[in-house]
């Protein structure tokens, strides 16, 4: 096996041991990208080794990490993969970011997603869409699908996304590796470029569950930067990879097994709760009874967060200019106008469209008012379920990764296979994917589990536990 | 219960448009009062629900009125600030004429 297709924690181990140097880590990772990304297009730059490497002077994880193209780094070009955005180097780092350089981290390159994150196939790429590692016909999921397709066919060692409403945790699931959505508040959202304020998070993504607890360990914490961010401890997270579950409660949601969902999806998650079974948890059905209202409410409050954050960009300050040749209405309402819709694609149009309609005048109590009233039941599902529960167990995704362009033209369709994901964004909760078997066209399934707020530690054990006893994580895809 | 069914029609998607400081081209406007009229036809489920006595949420943590130390810190300088500026003049950003 080369050293890319290993973990992060086994390839600490060889480097604590003089077997293998950080440089040759990079070069394997650097050397698969040169040989499969053109096909696979994770990324839509490739640094050299400058970026990053060698901060922190005897650098203690100099793992190399792709970086999702939301997630501001200095001096290198940041764009949302939107139009808009190109050519905009920020002058500071994400909190992130700085937290990994001091850790010593090696950054690849950037990777791909859909414009401003709206998607849920990485196929809204003004760079073009990615491939999964997989099935390269196949979408990786979305919107951090270059980073999960990069982590996936060892084009790097582990990976950063941002998760609005499964954006992590879909595409881990499409491309069988971990992605994990912390809870809102425990990692920093400065520099993160916004898409919904109340629903964005940076996460890790990660070929396993320790993998995970150790990015997360890196990124977590409190930020006098984001007013949003939670002064909560940062607990060792290692310590709660414990292969054991006996005396945990884990609530098994009646709604989210019934229509739309693949038989073959369905069986693995069976199969994944009788393993847990097996290792000492209890199980227990348990009702989430809003959850045929989640995404209708998140399309809704998500849109009307993403029409006020990207009112942004106007061509004054970064990013496109344009100017129509004729005047329309005035000089500069014409440079808004028609720098917006050179620089936007569809869905970012689609979804401004859509948030600025619903906070208009005459429909703000009709769609946003009310779709804040909802996502307060959706809240208090879960409130009521972890009353007796430590955690929530289902699938990630109702299906495996979709054909490209299988829902390009329908966007309803698209929305509607977020539908286990968005409630954990709405909700605040963290929600971890871990892969949980293939189906029969080999492509990968995940399995969901949620945690109350700053339970990430028990998502650890959890996942840890079913990873000792199968072995769907250690599968590796051959490119 | 409030009533939220209707139409979207092209004169609606236009006005939004405008709102949104967006100017449509050639089918764009026929397509998205389709996709506008199909997604707020979902939405609509929501009427089913009686939330009349239910406190909307707008962000999931207890977390109210954050302050800090009235501290001076490193800040971006005017330079930086208008570097990525697609037009700048005399450290201001240049935008077309406005009146």
């Amino acid at each position: 096996m080369n050293i890319n297709q290993l973990t992060a924690h086994e390839i600490l181990g060889l480097i604590e041991t003089k077997k293998a140097s950080p440089r040759e880590v990079h070069d394997s990772v650097l050397r698969q990208i040169q040989a499969t990304d053109k096909e696979v297009h994770a990324y839509v730059r490739v640094h050299d080794a400058a970026v990053g490497a060698g901060e922190a002077g005897a650098p203690p994880v100099p793992i190399p990490v792709a970086i999702k193209d939301n997630i501001c780094v200095t001096g290198v070009e940041t764009t949302c993969c939107s139009r808009i955005l190109k050519g905009f180097k920020p002058p500071y780092d994400a909190t992130v970011i700085r937290k990994l350089k001091k850790s010593g981290a090696v950054f690849v390159g950037t990777t791909n997603m859909d414009e401003f994150a709206f998607g849920s196939s990485t196929e809204n790429s003004c760079y073009g869409p990615t491939r999964n590692p997989w099935d390269r016909s196949r979408v990786p999921g979305g919107s951090s699908g270059g980073s999960a397709a990069a982590v996936a066919g060892h084009e790097a060692i582990w990976a950063l996304g941002s998760d609005t409403g499964g954006s992590i945790r879909q595409p881990a699931a499409f491309c069988g590796v971990v992605g994990l959505k912390p809870t809102y508040g425990r990692v920093s959202r400065y520099g993160l470029i916004a898409f919904a304020s109340s629903l964005d998070q940076i996460g890790p993504i990660t070929k396993d569950v320790t993998d995970a607890a150790l990015l997360l360990g890196i990124i977590a914490g409190y930020d006098d930067y984001d007013s949003t961010s939670a002064d909560v401890p940062v607990p060792d997270y290692t310590k709660a990879l414990v292969n054991d579950v006996k005396g945990l409660k884990i609530g098994i949601p009646k709604e989210y097994f019934v229509e739309g969902i693949d038989p073959q999806v369905k069986q693995a998650v069976a199969a994944a709760i009788d393993v847990l079974k097996k290792c000492g948890a209890a199980f227990e059905e348990v009702s989430l009874p809003h959850t045929e209202y989640a995404i209708a409410t998140y399309y809704i409050v998500a849109t009307a967060e993403a029409s006020s954050n990207l009112a942004r960009y106007d061509g004054v300050r970064y990013g496109l200019r344009r100017q129509p040749k004729e005047e329309r209405k005035s000089p500069l309402i014409d440079m808004y106008e028609e720098t917006r819709d050179a620089g936007f694609g569809n869905e970012a149009k689609r979804r401004i469209m859509l948030g600025t309609y619903s906070l208009s005048s005459g429909y703000y109590d009709d769609y946003y008012l009310k779709g804040l009233k909802v996502r307060t039941l959706i809240k208090q599902d879960f409130d009521n379920v972890f009353r007796k529960c430590d955690a929530i167990l289902t699938p990630t995704a109702p299906t495996t990764a979709f054909k490209i362009g299988e829902k390009a033209d329908d966007p309803l369709s698209m929305y509607l296979s977020d539908v286990y994901t968005i409630s954990a964004n709405l909700s605040g909760i963290p929600a971890i994917s871990v892969p949980c078997g293939f189906s029969q066209e080999g492509l990968p399934i995940g399995l969901q589990i949620l945690a109350k707020p700053f339970a990430e530690e028990t998502l650890f054990r959890i996942g840890y536990t079913y990873e000792q006893n199968t072995p769907w994580h250690k599968k590796r895809v051959s490119l | 219960m409030t009533k939220i069914a209707k139409n979207i029609t092209k004169e609606d998607v236009q006005y939004i448009a405008s709102l949104s400081r967006v100017h449509l081209q050639g089918d764009e406007v026929e397509r998205l009062t389709k996709d506008l009229e199909n997604i707020l036809g979902y939405v609509h489920k929501l009427e089913k629900l009686d939330v009349r006595a239910v406190e909307p949420t707008s962000h999931v943590l207890p977390i109210h009125s954050v302050y800090r130390e009235d501290e001076v810190r490193p800040s971006l300088q005017q330079a930086q600030a208008t570097a990525l500026a697609v037009e700048a003049h005399n450290g201001f950003f240049k935008v077309p004429k406005v009146i």
